[in-house]
């Protein structure tokens, strides 16, 4: 007895205790066909011995006996019928109502682990946790009531062959073992065939999803042709690995149903005998093979119920995988609500970003190098899944290979120690180059990570002692990447919230987001479609922003929030913030210099930690590679303009 | 503007066409499919006919070793068990063979029919591809031709095994009696004429389940994808309330499935028992006047059984093949697709051998409604009679506001699009008559976003000229002014650029996008800018080798910064789809207009006036 059929036992035993009523009814059922299956065979029995041969013999009808014996034949068979009704209403019910469960309980993780957790794992994978393996975990369920009705069946059978006759049983029954040893030897070299199979199905959708994304380039570049070639190579490594899943198949299938085939004309043969020997009836005789096909069809769902055991557990293992990660967010109880704006401060706050996890889910498999496109000019493959959990945090994200590019990227990602307070009701810019440490500082400041040392204030208080829903409504971050839902622009303002129209109108308002609202189709109450897709790039942003806004928090973070909009609508943005009631103090993470220069104050982050602070105007004479950073437009603007003067007298703007 | 994101194939839930034409389709569209056919067509029926020999067997058993003579004839029982073994085993032989050529055949014409259909998605125009959700174009390659192959095997293989077994079962019955054969047949009438109508309701409920199934895994995507907003929005029980609604949504449509075809293989049972029934009856009163033995009688039952059985199976295989025959469908509609922007191939010319300028003749462009072809759009008009010329060797800056038409501009220009009215002309010759490798190889256009596909730097750079060694894309970054850059990174030409260039910051991903524009040497540039910030010293890498890039070359970029604009040789300003200005930046912010807005907006932002 090996791991997996072990493991096999374990999901079927979490399959029973997550759908005992169905189940109940499908085994009901799967026994109650199995019992009408069994009585039918006697009935014929009965009906050879004493309708079929008598009348026979006697070479005259008998009404009435056929009569009954037609009425109790088709009786058995609505017996069967609703067995069957029984065991197919049950197996479906179990199946769907699993399903649901345990979408419904990874789902609820996905939504209880922390950012951190989900920002190790692919969003591919996840998708894939909540559909495809919660599908394959519970597909078990499908052929479970049969092959629970079938082992009664089996034992009835035994049962009654043993009683007509136990020597003719035993021969019959050395099939047994020999369909076990064939199923498990099946198993073996089908789970490694399968897993590889599986791999290459997943290798074909990575390249397909990754040069459909590309299609701009790949048509631009000309690169039909070659992409082509490219998607033949994995195609055809599928191609050939199904192949081989189908030579195991084709193998196995005929072993399985010739081996009760002979048994039941070993039967026959030695049951000849026994007739001769007055042991047995004829009638007996054509029972016990009828008996024999019968046993068959628990034999073949058994290999059935086998068969789906490999890829059962293979989705378990994910599931659970997923349902057993703890290290959720602990909450306190203090409150957050107060007048104004919030005070906050961090103090030698460090943080690293997590390494992503490549989903190591092949089992034995997922260690072999997978399949890479080596020639030089088939071009490059995709390596991981659907949408990249790239750029959710502004550049933080790191790639799946080659760990020294990771090593490096985690030196540069994250932040070493900063520390520095925002006075209630500022408005700060935090400015820094690229993997400075921006975006990190952002996410931690409205607690969507903790630090691994430090401490980070909202008036006075640690986050992690405040009140999760009182955090939520005083404290609000705005992304780069602006994330909207596939409903209307209203709701992706309020976002469930019961507010009234004119609140969410002053967001909008304010967010500059209220003139392309009201032009289009249906105003507020217009679908935006998946990820808001029918929007602009700046209008999404927009949307995003009326949506921080509209809940009056009192930290506003803005994480390179308005990078799509026009500059001169930034800066009004950025203007009418400031000159509104809000009781916010504001963390704005901004580039451009018009912006920067409408805070009260900058805090400049190199290699992150905090290198200077002050005022624009300060940091911009006290420190040379924040100046160096922020006019790097107009120095630019300046080399032009003096090549351009340079080669003709053309004078260029101010 | 962007499209509408609804793809007309999930508008229309209802089968254009039945299951049974689109498999015809299917099968004419893989003519690997047929090879071999009629061997796995005969080994299929010897296989099958393997399942009639054990009732023929006991039939015999019975007649000749049993009752044939007196007592019973030990040698007779012997050489029908020895001949019925050896008749099993070859049988079972032929169907492991039949499995094998099946599962070779399916498998070899499926994978080219991927191969076939993901070309011909890269042929679609830039129009069709974005009326597509890339998932569903992704599926088409992917779950809908391998629920094809599975179906297929699983079907294919239960559908000729069935069709033989109620062959071999229905003759057998003829040939020992046609009275009790056409009593067992008249029971099934009224089942075959059910099924029908089951099928019909079926279909339609596994419809909506896959329906349902799209969208719960659009709201699960929505719940990770957005989990920062999520969190950060303490919106958990409102997405709970989402995902638990679709969750249940689909539960209910698929039970609701589960339950039809319950049903039915439940009725299939009450039918067996009935043409059992008959069969004893028929068979004593056949028997009484001699025309049967018993021992056919008894070969009956068992005969019904095999019967029944593929009777049960067909119908459960019909309708389970709903699913994969909705995949083939839509795999087979892509293909049916005509690409409305087509390679003149052979029949192409060659863009000639001289620096490019470009001509656009009363050029007009509409949008598609949904449901119409390119070339009879009659949507908003996108772009309105734009007529202009550009010399070789200028650089010229789009600008306009979003939706104004520059973007539109750009893609008729590299011919992803193809214009309503009007023509486009590059170097004299009219774009739509130059053959794709020509034009794709002297016309580069360089994406917003830079673009990558996951491998290393120097796999992305080589796909503007498959045949560089190191040492010319090292040349390139040198060029460029970008070796310092290429040589901070951990791996250089070999660090690797993540899942979308996921590994690199935005800025990085241009810089790679233009190195491999700058390897590919074209006559004519276009480049649309990237809006997203970059941090300072990158936007001054990018300036810099935005200058090795374009020097010397036709260059048209798609303006976002006022920059550029500054920059180039003449500025052509777009507002509504019109062409409404043109000439240089100076010249055209002494004149005011649309330019003259767009000017203040970007120097009031960018801060150079404060």
């Amino acid at each position: 007895m090996h791991g997996l059929l072990r493991r096999g036992l374990r999901v079927i035993g979490v399959a029973l205790r997550g759908a005992p009523r169905p189940f109940a009814v499908g085994v009901g059922g799967a026994a109650l066909f199995a019992v009408a299956t069994v009585a039918a065979s006697l009935v014929l029995g009965w009906v050879t011995d004493e309708v079929l041969l008598p009348q026979f013999e006697a070479g005259e009808t008998d009404a009435a006996a056929l009569t009954l014996a037609a009425l109790v034949i088709i009786g058995v068979g609505l017996v069967k019928a609703t067995g069957v009704l029984g065991r197919r209403l049950g197996a479906y019910l179990a199946q769907f109502q699993l399903q649901a469960m345990y979408r419904q309980r990874v789902t609820r993780q996905y939504l209880r682990l922390p950012l951190r957790w989900h920002r190790r794992h692919p969003t591919g994978e996840l998708l894939s946790n909540a559909n495809a393996d919660v599908e394959s975990a519970f597909f078990v369920a499908a052929p479970l009531p049969m092959a629970m009705g079938a082992s009664i069946l089996l034992v009835l059978t035994a049962g009654l062959l043993v009683v007509t006759d136990p020597a003719l049983a035993a021969i019959g029954f050395s099939v047994g073992p020999l369909l076990i040893f064939a199923n498990w030897f099946y198993q073996r070299r089908m789970r490694y065939a399968a897993t590889v199979a599986q791999q290459a199905r997943a290798d074909v959708s990575e390249v397909a999803h990754e040069s459909f994304d590309g299609a701009l380039v790949v048509k631009t570049m000309g690169r039909e042709q070659a992409e082509a070639e490219r998607f033949r190579g994995i195609s055809e490594d599928l191609r050939d690995k199904m192949i081989r899943v189908g030579r195991l198949r084709a193998f196995f299938d005929p072993v399985i149903e010739a081996l009760p085939n002979i048994a039941i004309l070993l039967v026959l043969f030695v049951g000849a005998y026994r007739v001769r020997a007055g042991a047995l009836t004829p009638g007996d005789l054509v029972l016990f093979a009828y008996l024999f096909r019968l046993v068959a069809l628990p034999m073949r769902v058994f290999g059935w119920l086998l068969g789906e055991l490999p890829r059962a557990v293979v989705g378990w293992d994910r599931v659970s995988r997923v349902l057993d990660e703890t290290g959720e967010m602990v909450y306190g109880r203090a409150p957050a609500e107060g007048e104004g704006g919030a005070a906050t401060q961090l103090d030698e706050v460090r943080f690293r970003h997590p390494a992503p996890e490549r989903g190591d889910l092949a089992g034995p498999d997922a260690t072999t190098p997978r399949h890479r496109t080596a020639a030089a000019g088939s071009g490059p493959r995709a390596g991981g899944s659907a949408v990249a959990t790239a750029d959710r945090d502004g550049g933080s994200s790191h790639g799946h290979d080659g760990p020294p590019a990771d090593e490096t990227d985690q030196q540069r990602r994250g932040i070493e120690s900063v520390s520095f307070d925002v006075p209630a009701g500022r408005t700060i810019a935090l400015v820094g180059a690229t993997g400075s440490g921006k975006s990190t500082v952002a996410s931690l400041l409205v607690r969507l990570f903790d630090p691994d040392h430090g401490s980070i204030t909202f008036d006075g208080r640690e986050l992690s002692e405040l009140d999760r829903d009182q955090l939520a409504a005083n404290v609000a971050i705005v992304f780069q990447e602006a994330f909207l839902f596939d409903d209307t622009v209203r709701d992706n303002i309020t976002l469930g919230l019961d507010l009234p129209d004119a609140d969410v109108e002053a967001a909008a308002r304010l967010a500059q987001a209220h003139g392309f609202i009201t032009e289009l189709e249906h105003g507020y109450d217009t679908p935006v479609g998946e990820r808001g897709a029918t929007l602009s790039g700046g209008q999404r942003q927009r949307i995003a922003l009326a949506r921080a806004i509209v809940r009056k928090p009192r930290l506003l973070v803005l994480d390179d929030a308005t990078s799509a909009v026009d500059p001169s609508v930034e800066s009004d943005i950025l203007r009418g913030l400031a000159d509104s009631d809000l009781p916010s103090t504001v963390i704005v993470v901004a580039y451009r210099k018009g912006s920067i220069a409408l805070a009260d104050e900058v805090v400049f982050l190199r290699e992150g930690q905090v290198a200077a602070r002050g005022s624009h105007e300060q940091l911009l004479e006290e420190e040379p590679s924040y100046a160096d950073l922020v006019t790097a437009y107009e120095r630019d603007a300046a080399e032009r303009d003096a090549m351009a003067a340079g080669q003709d007298t053309r004078g260029i703007g101010p | 503007m962007s499209t509408s994101t609804a793809s007309p194939a999930t508008h229309d839930p209802v089968p254009s066409e039945g299951a049974w034409r689109t498999v015809v389709r299917g099968i004419s569209l893989s003519p690997e499919l047929r090879v071999g056919l009629p061997v796995t067509i005969l080994l299929a029926l010897l296989a099958t006919a393997g399942r009639a020999i054990v009732p023929i067997a006991v039939q015999m058993t019975i007649d000749d070793g049993l009752q044939g003579g007196v007592g019973v004839d030990v040698q007779t029982v012997l050489s029908i068990v020895a001949f019925a073994s050896v008749a099993v085993l070859l049988t079972a032989v032929c169907s492991g063979a039949m499995n094998y050529r099946l599962a070779a055949v399916v498998e070899t014409a499926l994978s080219s029919l991927r191969v076939r259909a993901f070309r011909h998605i890269h042929d679609l125009s830039m129009l069709h591809q974005a009326s597509q959700q890339r998932g569903g174009l992704v599926s088409r390659v992917t779950s809908d031709i391998d629920e094809v192959s599975r179906f297929m095997q699983w079907a294919g293989l239960n559908l000729i095994t069935a069709v033989g077994q109620l062959t071999i079962a229905t003759v057998v019955m003829f040939v020992y009696s046609w009275r009790l054969t056409l009593i067992v047949l008249a029971v099934f009438v009224p089942f075959v004429i059910g099924a029908r109508w089951f099928q019909k309701r079926l279909t339609r409920a596994y419809l909506i389940v896959r329906e349902r199934i799209g969208r719960l895994l659009g709201v699960v995507a929505e719940t990770v994808v957005g989990a920062p907003v999520v969190k950060a929005y303490g919106i958990e029980p409102r997405t709970q309330d989402r995902l638990d609604h679709a969750i249940g949504e689909h539960r209910r449509a698929a039970v609701r499935a589960g339950g039809l075809s319950s049903i039915f293989s439940a009725t299939g049972e009450v039918f067996g028992a009935v043409a059992t029934a008959a069969a004893v009856v028929g068979g004593v009163m056949l028997g009484v006047d001699d025309q049967v033995t018993p021992g056919m009688v008894l070969a009956f039952l068992f005969l019904i059984a095999l019967f029944i059985e593929p009777v049960l199976v067909a119908a459960e295989v019909i309708n389970e093949g709903q699913n994969a025959v909705a995949g083939w469908r839509r795999v087979l509609d892509v293909l049916d697709v005509e690409p409305d922007v087509e390679d003149p191939g052979d029949d192409g010319v060659e863009l000639p051998d001289e620096p490019i300028g470009i001509r656009f003749d009363h050029v007009s462009f509409r949008y598609p409604k949904p449901g119409e072809s390119a070339r009879e759009a009659s949507g908003p008009i996108v772009l309105d009679d734009v007529d202009v010329a550009i010399e070789p060797r200028t650089k010229v800056a789009v600008v306009g506001e979003t939706g104004s038409g520059k973007t539109t501009f750009a893609k008729l220009l590299t011919r992803l699009m193809d214009p309503v009215d009007g023509r486009v002309l590059l170097a004299g010759t009219p774009v739509d008559q130059v053959r794709f490798d020509s034009l794709r190889a002297r016309v580069v256009m360089v994406p917003q976003d830079g673009a990558l596909f996951d491998g290393t730097i120097g796999d992305n750079v080589r796909m503007g000229r498959p045949d560089a060694s190191d040492h010319d894309l090292q040349l390139a970054f040198l060029e460029l002014g970008l070796s310092d850059w290429l040589e901070e990174l951990p791996q250089h030409l070999d660090t690797r650029t993540g899942e979308r260039g996921g590994s690199l910051s935005a800025g990085e991903r241009q810089l790679v996008a233009l190195a491999r524009a700058y390897v590919a040497n074209p006559d004519l540039l276009v480049l649309d800018e990237a809006t997203s910030a970059v941090d300072p010293a990158t936007e001054l890498r990018l300036q810099r080798a935005l200058a090795g890039l374009t020097s010397g070359r036709t260059t048209v970029t798609i303006a976002h910064r006022l920059s550029t604009a500054e920059t180039a040789d003449e500025v052509l300003v777009f507002d509504g789809g019109r062409l409404v200005q043109r000439g240089a930046h100076d010249d055209l912010v002494a004149q005011g207009g649309v330019y003259g807005r767009l000017h203040t907006s970007w120097t009031r932002g960018v801060g150079r006036d404060g």
